[in-house]
């Protein structure tokens, strides 16, 4: 027990380990499936059928899966800092104020680009003063911040539901949502974009905050292992002492980490309010806050992981309404287990393989001395 | 004398309300006084609450569900002690997972085996608690004050609820006057110690996230099988992570917990008593503004406004025994 775990190739550590946790997340997805009387590899062959068979099911995927980079991204922003924001589905919440005051005072006036600049804006400062209370909290008061940013969704949803009955409601109407904004508040489609490859995406909103979530995710990759900031954050993350030690300012640190994971998470409210609604209802964020945990463990953090994993992830809510057409014993709340055994699997239970990954390969490596050493 | 009588039904709707939080804070207190952080309450009371009302509904006994509610409840916890004591895995990251599973898996197999939209079969006399008058209740009601208080709030409740008053003081006894308390307590603070006393850290932890499994698990039951008469989708609605916020406001004391939990219960009493209420002098409060008291109350003590909330010291680090 002097080394915890035995050195593995990249490809193992990054690729294998991963994978197979993956897989064994969904087998037991497979058994619920399973359980309910219905037969998996039919479930699966739907599932993928509805997210990437045809056009709009493609659009539906990839406008899913665009709230989910943002939210998978603020995760893994935290999580470099050692942080765990669990607060994104508030902060995303909360940022839906920074979206629709922009589209409610300018929509009538002024063409969506001139309006989007300001909704950016101000979505990604409110989810960014929302997730920077926990985290000033977290550094100048010691309070755990985990603790911090669950309670601060319930109070960003309590919060909400006051604004959106009392305050944001146009009178006369009924429903808890602001009024539906008109051409000035709405964001073009990316029909084209699929078009492109020959296919019509429909009528699924899948729009412009896609390809905003991609520049995100690239300006990401920068801020962590280009910048001077990243190198603070991925030292204060790895090492609270040796930050210290190297004259690193932890409290700044940790405000600055937990803003910028709080502005992703709160550019997410783009997405469903003004790339789909064209307006804020209650509850638009509807979970994508918690997705992007599982969305974050399962990219490892890094944006080229969480892209692809939070495609999957849209996949899954697009093929998981199909499958529910089809298997009535299966409803989209099918997606919730899988997301609570992906986040079991490959976030707590991440090492339960390595060991006998790890004795396999020091075996194969005995066998065939000289392949297996690790590359220098 | 009005004002009185309208303080004993909230104060009667508070003791209601306040059970299953009671329940939860205690099971979290176990678990995190031996160092293993769990957020995962919520999602142990919703499987536990699906397990009374799914078993309660078939044999239409209160008995077995409440085992049912309880055994599914320690299954998670095990889970929970699985992953973070023997894998050494992220605690919270558990804990998140946990509350996921509970959450889709009550409601599919809610679906498939029920056909009632995520319900189980409304539950009859034998398969659901009931409550208890105490003694003379009805003799003494006609006394004034004391009369109301003894036959409408102190009687008149289920065994559930006297059993989660009861545990506070036994929760505080095995705690403080037991070997195993105190083993536990030294767990939560320095587990090394423990090791070094010869006392297995793995399973004392372990017994500790089985104590609050059971503990969730009569939480659970009670909300499906006292509170009404059968399991609805999401019905713990949020009272975990109250829970857990009365555990972090009491500074993991039992006792204290007991009145953080009155007292939350007490906030959630009122605000459904004030919809279109207004109060005197300060105007109308709005509901949501109640609803989110615990948690804004449980932030301010959090940042250390109201006294200091300390955490167990080795809360939340998994145990390596030599390196």
């Amino acid at each position: 027990m002097s080394v915890p775990y035995g050195k593995l190739p990249a490809w193992v550590d990054f690729g294998l380990i991963p994978l197979i946790n993956l897989v064994v997340a969904f087998l037991v997805a497979g058994l619920v499936v399973l359980a309910v009387g219905e037969s998996p590899l039919r479930a699966a062959a739907l599932l993928v059928e509805g997210a990437f068979g045809y056009g709009e099911g493609i659009g539906y995927t990839l406008y899913y899966a665009t709230n989910f980079i943002f939210t998978g991204l603020a995760v893994a922003m935290a999580f470099h800092g050692g942080l765990f924001n669990i607060g994104g589905e508030g902060q995303a919440y909360v940022a839906g104020i920074g979206v629709a005051l922009p589209c409610l005072w300018l929509d009538q006036y002024v063409p969506w680009f001139v309006t989007f600049p300001f909704a950016i804006l101000g979505a990604a400062l409110m989810g960014a003063v929302w997730a920077m209370i926990p985290g000033w909290l977290q550094a100048k008061r010691g309070s755990h911040i985990v603790i911090t940013t669950i309670m601060f969704n319930f109070i960003a949803s309590s919060l909400m539901v006051y604004l959106l009955v009392d305050v944001l409601k146009p009178a006369g109407s009924m429903a808890p949502q602001t009024r539906t904004f008109v051409e000035g508040g709405r964001l073009p489609k990316l029909d084209w974009l699929l078009g492109a490859f020959g296919l019509d995406i429909g009528g699924a909103p899948f729009n412009l905050s896609f390809l905003l979530a991609l520049i995100a995710a690239f300006v990401v990759w920068v801020i962590i292992w280009r910048t001077r900031l990243g190198y603070e954050i991925r030292t204060m993350g790895h090492s609270p002492k040796a930050a210290r030690y190297a004259g690193i300012r932890e409290n700044r640190i940790i405000i600055i980490t937990m803003m910028l994971s709080g502005a992703l998470a709160g550019m997410m409210a783009l997405n469903p309010i003004m790339g789909d609604q064209h307006r804020m209802q209650l509850d638009f964020v509807s979970g994508a806050g918690f997705v992007g945990i599982a969305v974050a463990l399962m990219g490892r953090s890094h944006p080229a992981g969480i892209i692809p994993a939070a495609i999957l992830f849209g996949m899954l809510y697009q093929g998981g309404a199909e499958i529910s057409f089809e298997m009535p014993e299966i409803s989209r709340d099918m997606i919730v287990i899988i997301q609570g055994l992906v986040i079991l699997f490959a976030g707590a239970l991440e090492n339960m393989f390595r060991p006998a990954i790890t004795s396999l390969f020091a075996t194969l490596g005995a066998a065939r001395p000289g392949t297996a050493k690790p590359a220098e | 004398m009005e004002y009185f009588e309208a303080l004993i039904v909230i104060l009667q709707s508070t003791v209601r309300v306040s059970v299953p939080l009671i329940l939860a804070a205690l099971a979290g207190l176990y678990s995190e006084r031996a160092g293993i952080f769990d957020i995962g309450l919520e999602g142990k009371m919703l499987a536990a609450a699906f397990a009374a009302g799914a078993v309660a509904g078939i044999t239409q006994n209160a008995l077995l569900g409440l085992t049912a509610a309880m055994a599914v409840s320690v299954a998670l916890a095990l889970v929970h002690g699985f992953a973070s004591i023997t894998q050494r895995g992220n605690q919270i990251v558990s804990g998140v997972a946990i509350n996921f599973i509970a959450a889709g898996a009550t409601v599919i197999l809610g679906q498939a085996w029920f056909h009632q939209g995520g319900q189980t079969p409304r539950l009859g006399e034998g398969g659901r608690f009931v409550t208890h008058e105490l003694p003379f209740a009805a003799e003494i009601a006609g006394i004034p004050v004391l009369g109301p208080i003894y036959s409408n709030l102190l009687s008149g409740h289920f065994l559930l609820t006297y059993l989660a008053f009861a545990l506070v003081p036994a929760t505080w006894w095995v705690l403080y006057r037991t070997r195993f308390g105190l083993r536990l307590r030294a767990v939560g603070e320095n587990p090394g110690a423990v090791d070094t006393a010869g006392i297995s850290v793995t399973w004392l932890r372990y017994r500790a996230v089985i104590c609050c499994g059971l503990l969730c698990g009569i939480a659970g039951a009670y909300l499906s099988m006292a509170m009404t008469g059968g399991f609805v989708k999401g019905m713990t609605a949020g009272k975990g992570f109250i829970a857990l916020a009365a555990l972090i406001f009491a500074k993991w004391k039992p006792v204290n917990v007991m009145f953080a939990c009155l007292l939350f219960g007490f906030l959630d009493a009122m605000s459904i008593r004030l919809q279109g209420n207004p109060l005197p002098l300060i105007g109308q409060v709005p509901a949501q503004f109640m609803q989110a008291l615990p948690y804004i109350l449980t932030v301010i003590l959090l940042a250390g406004f109201i006294g200091k909330a300390i955490p167990p010291r080795a809360g939340g680090v998994p145990y390596v025994k030599e390196r």
